[in-house]
Parts: C-alpha cells; sequence; structure tokens
C-alpha cells in the first residue's frame, strides 16, 4: 500500500468511527436519555409512562408514611404548584427528609403516581444538585 | 507566616513558570532553522545560553510549587484556623490523617497539588531527559510552562489556598465525612498524577510539533510518561470504584456518573495514546495520529477537571463544587486545546507520513484498538456532556446507565476480541490463515464457556453470558504471548502486556458476573428474624449504639452463617457525624473467596422493625482485582521500557 493511500484509508476509518459512535449514542440518547420533571411539568398533562425519568422537588410536610411490609416508603413531592405522590422501596438517603429536596429516579405510573428505584438528596448541607437549584429558585420566586 | 511564605512561594513558583516559557521561546526563536546559518555565531550562543537556562528553572520550579503545597499540610496539621480553607474543611478533633488528606479535599487545595504535581513532573523531565534532541526538549518544558501559567494564575487570582480569616473561628466546620476515609488520602492524588503524565504528553506532543521533531525518538521519550499516567488513572480508578462501592451502600460499583466519567474518559485516550505511541516507536508509524491522540488525551483532562471543579452536572461524587470557577478553567480548556490544535493544523502537513503496513499486522491490529477506544470514548463524551446541551436549549434531562450499557457494552465486548487477537499478530505483515489457526484455542474455550453457562445459566442474559465467555477466551489468549517462549528471558514489558491484558479478561468476568448473578434483599427485621441471601443465613441479633473518634452510631448486631460452617458477626453501621452534622451509612462487607455478602443498614420503622439491605455478589472482587492486575502490568511495562531506553545509549556508545 501506497503511503499516502494508508493516510487516506486511516481517515477515512476514523471518520467512519467517529460517525458511528455518533450514531449509535444519537440514536441511543433518543430512547434512554433521562428527563427531569417538575410535579407541575406533569399536572393535567398525561405523564410519561414506564419511561425511566426523574422527578424533582420538595418533600411535602408531614407526607412520608412507612408501608406495613417495613421497607416502603410513600410522600408527596411538590413544587409549590402541583403534588406527585410518590412510592419506593430501600433505604431513604440520609439526608432525605420532610421539606428538604429531592430527585427521584424511576417511572411514571398510569394513575400519575411515581414509583421510584431511586432517591437523590443533596450530599451534604452545601451542595444541591443544579437542577434542583434552578426549580427550587423558580418556585421561591412564584411564592413571593 | 506559614501561610504567607506558601503564597509567597507560588507567586516566585508562578513567575519563575513565566521566565521558563520566555527562555524557551526566545531561545527558539533565535535558534529557528534557517537562522543560525546567517547569523554570527554570537547569536547562536546567545540561544544557546537562553535555552540552557530551561532546565534550571524548571526545576527550581518544581521545588518552588512542592514547597507551597507542603506548607498547605503543615497549615492543616497544625490547625490553623485563621486560615480560610482550614477553618472550611478541617476541624482540630480530626484524626491526623485525614488534617493531611483534608489539605486536598477541597477546590482550592486540590488546584495546588495539580500544579504541584505538573512543575514536579517538568522538573523530572528537565534532569531525567537526556535523549531528545535539546531544541524539542526546550520546547516541551516551555509548553509545560505555558500550563502551568494557566493554573498558578487560576490560584493565585481566583482561588487562593492561603486567605485568611478575620477573626479566626474557634474551630473548622469539618470535612465531609463521606470523605473521611482512607480511599480519599489516596484516590485523588493518584487521578491527578495520571491527569498530569497526560499533559506532559501533551507538552511533549506539542514540542515536537513546534520543532517538526515528530519520531520515533519523541514516542520513546513520550511513552513512560504515557504509561506512568496511565497506571496512576487505571490505580486511582480501581480505588475510586472500590472506594464508591464501600462508602456510600448503594452496592453499586459504577454508576456512570459525570465525575466516574470525567476519569473514564482521560483513561480511555490514554490507553489508546498507549498502543498508538508503540507502534510510533516500534515501527515509526501512526505519526499524525499519535500527536493528535496526545492532545484529545489532555483534553479528557481538563474537561474532567471542569466537570469534576464546576459542578454544571448532577453528580453524586460533586464534592468542592464552585460553579463561578468552572468557567476559569473552561477558559484555560478552550485556550490551551484551541491552541495545540491550531498548532497541529498548521504543523501536521510538513511531518512526513511514517512507514507504512499491511492491513493484517500487528499496526493493523492496533489501528483497530485505537478506533474501538476512541469510539467508545466519543460515547462516554456525548454521554456526559449531552445534558449540556439539551440544558443550554431549555430540556433538562439526565443520561445515566440504561444509555451507557446499551451503547458501551456490545463495543466493549467487540474490543475484547482485538485485545485478545491483537498481540497474536505479527508487526508490518501477517498471513491470514496463519492467524486463524493461532487463534482455534482461545475461540474453542471462548465458545464453550458460553455454552456451558447458556445451558447452566440462561437466565444471566446474553450480555452477560458472551461477556463471560469472551472474558474466558481473552484469558487464554492474553498468555499466549509467552508459548514456548524462556520466560526468563521474556521482556518485561511482554509481560506488563500479558498481565494487563489478562486482567482485563478478569475485570470483565466479574462486571459480567455481578450484573448477572447479584442476589438482593430488601427487608424489615425485628430480632430474632432470619434472612436468605445466596448461600448465607443471616440473623438479625440486636442493635445497639456504637461510637468512634469523631463520629457515634447505631450498628445491627446480624449472625451470619453459610452452611454448615461457623457462624459470624456482621455489623453494618449508621454512623452520625457533629462536625458537619451528617449521617452516613457505613456497609459491612465480607469477602469470601467466591465473592461478597454486603449488608446494610437503614431506618427503623417505628415497629421494632430495622431496614436491612442484603446483596450476595459472587465474584464481585474480580472486578477490583482485575484492575490491579491491570495497572500492575502497566507498571511491568514502565520498568521493562525504561531498563530498556537506560541499556540503548551504552549499546550505541559500543557500537
Amino acid at each position: 500500500m501506497k503511503a499516502k493511500h494508508q493516510r487516506l484509508a486511516l481517515v477515512g476509518l476514523g471518520l467512519v468511527a467517529v460517525m458511528g459512535a455518533s450514531g449509535l449514542a444519537l440514536s441511543a440518547l433518543k430512547d434512554e436519555a433521562a428527563f427531569f420533571y417538575a410535579p407541575a411539568d406533569v399536572a393535567g398533562k398525561a405523564p410519561p409512562v414506564g419511561r425511566a425519568v426523574r422527578l424533582g422537588g420538595m418533600v411535602e410536610a408531614g407526607s412520608i408514611h412507612r408501608q406495613n411490609d417495613g421497607v416502603t416508603i410513600a410522600f408527596t413531592v411538590t413544587d409549590g404548584k402541583a403534588r406527585v405522590p410518590v412510592t419506593f422501596s430501600g433505604i431513604a438517603p440520609d439526608l432525605f427528609k420532610e421539606q428538604s429536596g429531592v430527585v427521584a429516579e424511576g417511572q411514571f405510573r398510569a394513575d400519575g403516581s411515581f414509583a421510584a428505584d431511586n432517591l437523590l438528596a443533596k450530599h451534604d448541607e452545601r451542595y444541591m444538585p443544579p437542577e434542583m437549584a434552578g426549580k427550587m429558585a423558580a418556585a421561591k420566586t412564584l411564592q413571593q | 507566616m506559614i501561610a504567607e511564605t506558601g503564597l509567597a512561594a507560588l507567586w516566585l513558583a508562578a513567575a519563575l513558570a513565566l521566565l521558563q516559557l520566555m527562555l524557551a521561546a526566545g531561545g527558539l526563536w533565535s535558534a529557528r532553522p534557517g537562522r543560525a546559518d546567517r547569523q554570527d555565531r554570537a547569536s547562536v550562543a546567545a540561544a544557546a545560553q537562553l535555552m540552557g537556562g530551561v532546565r534550571p528553572v524548571a526545576v527550581v520550579q518544581g521545588l518552588l510549587a512542592a514547597l507551597s503545597f507542603a506548607l498547605l499540610i503543615l497549615v492543616f496539621v497544625r490547625s490553623d484556623m485563621s486560615v480560610l480553607l482550614v477553618a472550611t474543611n478541617s476541624h482540630s478533633m480530626k484524626p491526623l490523617i485525614y488534617k493531611i488528606a483534608g489539605a486536598w479535599g477541597n477546590h482550592e487545595g486540590s488546584m495546588l497539588l495539580w500544579v504541584t504535581i505538573l512543575s514536579l513532573a517538568g522538573g523530572a523531565i528537565a534532569i531525567l531527559e537526556r535523549r531528545l534532541a535539546e531544541r524539542t526538549l526546550v520546547a516541551t518544558l516551555g509548553a509545560q510552562a505555558l500550563i502551568a501559567l494557566g493554573f498558578y494564575a487560576f490560584l493565585l487570582f481566583a482561588s487562593n489556598p492561603f486567605a485568611r480569616v478575620s477573626p479566626a473561628p474557634v474551630d473548622g466546620n469539618g470535612l465531609n465525612p463521606l470523605l473521611q476515609d482512607p480511599g480519599l488520602a489516596f484516590h485523588p492524588p493518584t487521578l491527578y498524577f495520571g491527569y498530569v503524565g497526560l499533559s506532559v504528553a501533551f507538552s511533549f506532543a506539542v514540542g515536537a510539533l513546534v520543532t517538526r521533531d515528530v519520531g520515533a525518538a519523541f514516542a520513546r521519550a513520550m511513552r513512560p510518561w504515557v504509561l506512568g499516567a496511565w497506571v496512576f488513572l487505571t490505580i486511582g480508578i480501581t480505588a475510586g470504584s472500590y472506594w464508591a462501592y464501600y462508602e456510600l451502600g448503594w452496592g453499586g460499583w459504577w454508576f456512570w456518573d459525570p465525575v466516574e466519567n470525567a476519569s473514564l474518559m482521560p483513561w480511555l485516550a490514554a490507553t489508546a495514546l498507549l498502543h498508538s505511541v508503540t507502534v510510533l516507536a516500534t515501527r515509526d508509524g501512526l505519526r499524525a495520529w499519535t500527536v493528535m491522540l496526545a492532545v484529545v488525551a489532555f483534553s479528557m483532562s481538563m474537561i474532567g477537571t471542569f466537570l469534576v471543579r464546576s459542578g454544571i452536572l448532577t453528580s453524586v461524587h460533586a464534592f468542592a463544587v464552585d460553579p463561578t470557577r468552572g468557567s476559569f478553567i473552561l477558559a484555560l480548556l478552550v485556550l490551551y486545546i484551541g491552541g495545540a490544535l491550531a498548532l497541529f493544523g498548521a504543523r501536521i502537513g510538513t511531518v512526513k507520513q511514517g512507514s507504512t503496513f499491511e492491513p493484517i499486522s500487528r499496526e493493523g491490529g492496533l489501528v483497530l484498538n485505537n478506533l474501538l477506544l476512541s469510539v467508545i470514548l466519543g460515547i462516554v463524551l456525548i454521554g456526559t456532556l449531552y445534558p449540556i446541551l439539551a440544558q443550554a436549549m431549555g430540556t433538562q434531562l439526565s443520561v445515566g446507565p440504561p444509555f451507557f450499557n446499551k451503547t458501551i457494552v456490545p463495543i466493549t465486548l467487540l474490543l475484547m476480541i482485538g485485545i485478545a487477537v491483537g498481540p497474536m499478530i505479527r508487526w508490518r505483515r501477517d498471513d491470514g490463515q496463519a492467524l486463524l489457526n493461532r487463534v482455534t484455542i482461545p475461540l474453542a474455550v471462548a465458545v464453550f464457556t458460553a455454552a456451558a453457562f447458556f445451558v447452566f445459566a440462561w437466565g444471566a442474559g446474553a450480555f452477560a453470558i458472551l461477556g463471560l465467555g469472551l472474558a474466558a477466551g481473552l484469558a487464554v489468549a492474553s498468555v499466549a504471548p509467552l508459548w514456548k517462549r524462556n520466560l526468563r528471558r521474556t521482556p518485561l514489558f511482554t509481560w506488563g502486556m500479558v498481565i494487563a491484558h489478562l486482567g482485563v479478561a478478569v475485570s470483565i468476568a466479574g462486571m459480567a458476573s455481578e450484573r448477572a448473578f447479584t442476589i438482593e434483599k430488601l427487608v424489615a427485621a425485628r430480632v430474632g428474624d432470619a434472612f436468605w441471601v445466596g448461600p448465607y443465613r443471616v440473623e438479625m441479633r440486636g442493635i445497639r449504639p456504637a461510637i468512634g473518634p469523631n463520629w457515634s452510631a447505631i450498628e445491627a448486631a446480624l449472625s451470619v452463617r453459610r452452611g454448615q460452617g461457623d457462624p459470624f458477626w456482621m455489623h453494618p453501621q449508621s454512623r452520625y457525624f457533629s462536625d458537619p452534622p451528617t449521617n452516613t451509612s457505613e456497609a459491612d462487607i465480607l469477602t469470601a473467596a467466591d465473592g461478597q455478602l454486603y449488608t446494610v443498614i437503614g431506618q427503623p420503622d417505628g415497629q421494632g422493625r430495622w431496614q436491612l439491605r442484603l446483596w450476595w455478589k459472587p465474584w464481585v472482587t474480580l472486578i477490583w482485582a482485575g484492575g490491579g492486575l491491570i495497572g500492575f502490568g502497566g507498571l511491568l511495562s514502565l520498568i521493562g521500557r525504561v531498563r530498556r531506553e537506560r541499556k540503548a545509549p551504552r549499546r550505541e556508545a559500543l557500537a
């Protein structure tokens, strides 16, 4: 193989690889990206049932209830405009508490409630997920 | 006074970096090709003098940065609360090791560590590197000084670690308890060594482009740094994964979290670079590609630093985050990478094509390896950055494990075939039929293993079965280069390759097994209740308080028994730290020969029951054992290469 052809072939292969990677990534993103919802985003609209999404907001005061099996908790997530009931089976993070921010990962059920597979609470007092920070600021402005 | 001395040392180091850059640029400019013949001898001597100053300046600059960092550690050890950084991140009651580790467990300290390692590496090049053409070396050290300058500016103008606070608080805020773990003491510095090693490779690439000296000598000078960086990244990622596994108490070892991806991307680029630099050093091929990869690898470590430091993405590992500073790192990133790409574009046309090779050859195999690694890198990069892009367009979303598993897993399986076959191919050209004969045994092992799992454990899932089969085939193929060889005379770097490739097989076997065969139990347990998880019977015998140096805890007493063996105790804890007030969950993990039993205690339900989460994870330890093997293989290669390079000049002198 001549030097020039080899270089061309390598450049071509590189381009094919880049395009293959982008194509694969973009098509998978279409199916698998988890959209972020606040309760107001799904109020009155049909939520995307069965698709992996994130739901973020405040845990409503007095809403955390432990169910009889001892491992499932039910609570309500609110953003001041709408409320979504959530259930979660598992060990809640240490900083999960009422009137505190939470991001729940999971799916909406057909009745509009949310089944969480995982709860993300703040790591420490100083940290807040950026999505949360944005939504909370918006909620605060609305309350005033 | 200590803090002020540290700050002064930092300013001096920055000034020396500027001097280093100017000496290098001045020297190269006055001695540029085509000028020396026309000019009188005096200017040639002047240029030599300028360039001669670069090495000593680089060494002193490294020492000053190290002094500054040592003084920061001293301030932390003495718990000098009048220094803002100590007050916000430390506490006088903390154990000594966490006081020391606290020096880099925060933004300012970790950036100072970054620049310290960077300038020490520059000093090390100045002392050690004797085989590269002097002009290229000077250009390399100039590039190194330019990178360091950016970070010095960042520290001095936007994140001074030595700033005082007045009045000084009585005591500090403490360090995040999750970080109070031996894992923290070593994890970030290890990754930084890796990132900085890649910056050295980048400087070499820039130096070679400036002097148009892209060839085997440049590759040999760069290779130990790439290998070293890669070993540190491998160890850092492996240790970080295990740390997250036992410290977070979620039972997972990899979350495809932006911060994890930030360390994985440089590793992928470094792995590709490591293999292409071998082609350049051995066969003088893939010149432009190798230079490009060196630029990409450093870009990835800058992007990694940016993602971690800016907190622009939601991460479970986001500590010490400050969005305003992210833009400074972003500006540095654009400056360095844009500059390097512009230089690449301007100069690469003048770099001659290296030697060529046939498609079926070791070089061909390594090109395939590089392409697959680049594809994986591209996917991880897109998946990691996509949420930022989406946010800019007004949509909030996150990209998690489902995306990465769907895309990365199949390509990794392909890559495993490449790793198995690649080392069996000869350099330059090989015969396809002979190659097929060589792969028969590993192929048979892979098919047999996959078939056995399919028959006896078909519920494991297609990818897990394929992964286990390919891991078995790869394990056999990886030791094939030792076949019929005198093992004593086998060079150390061949051993290194064999062990690292074997490590990949071991690690992937662990991942597939963990994925396919993990058993999880989530229960509400009363005292006296017993549960089966995998081969273990776990009985809740009581709940009791426990106390440590700076925490108090509630712990479960679990009596655990396997088959007819002796029962033993496990004590998962829920810890409470008062400075800062935080709860953490401390998993108790039992390591058996064939896996781990992982126990976590959750909250009480108010009726005498406690949540317990139990996992039996067969062969999960192979994941990190494989990572350790990969790192150890890299280390052996590094020692082997350095030894051979040491011998080489002597051989030339004799000849």
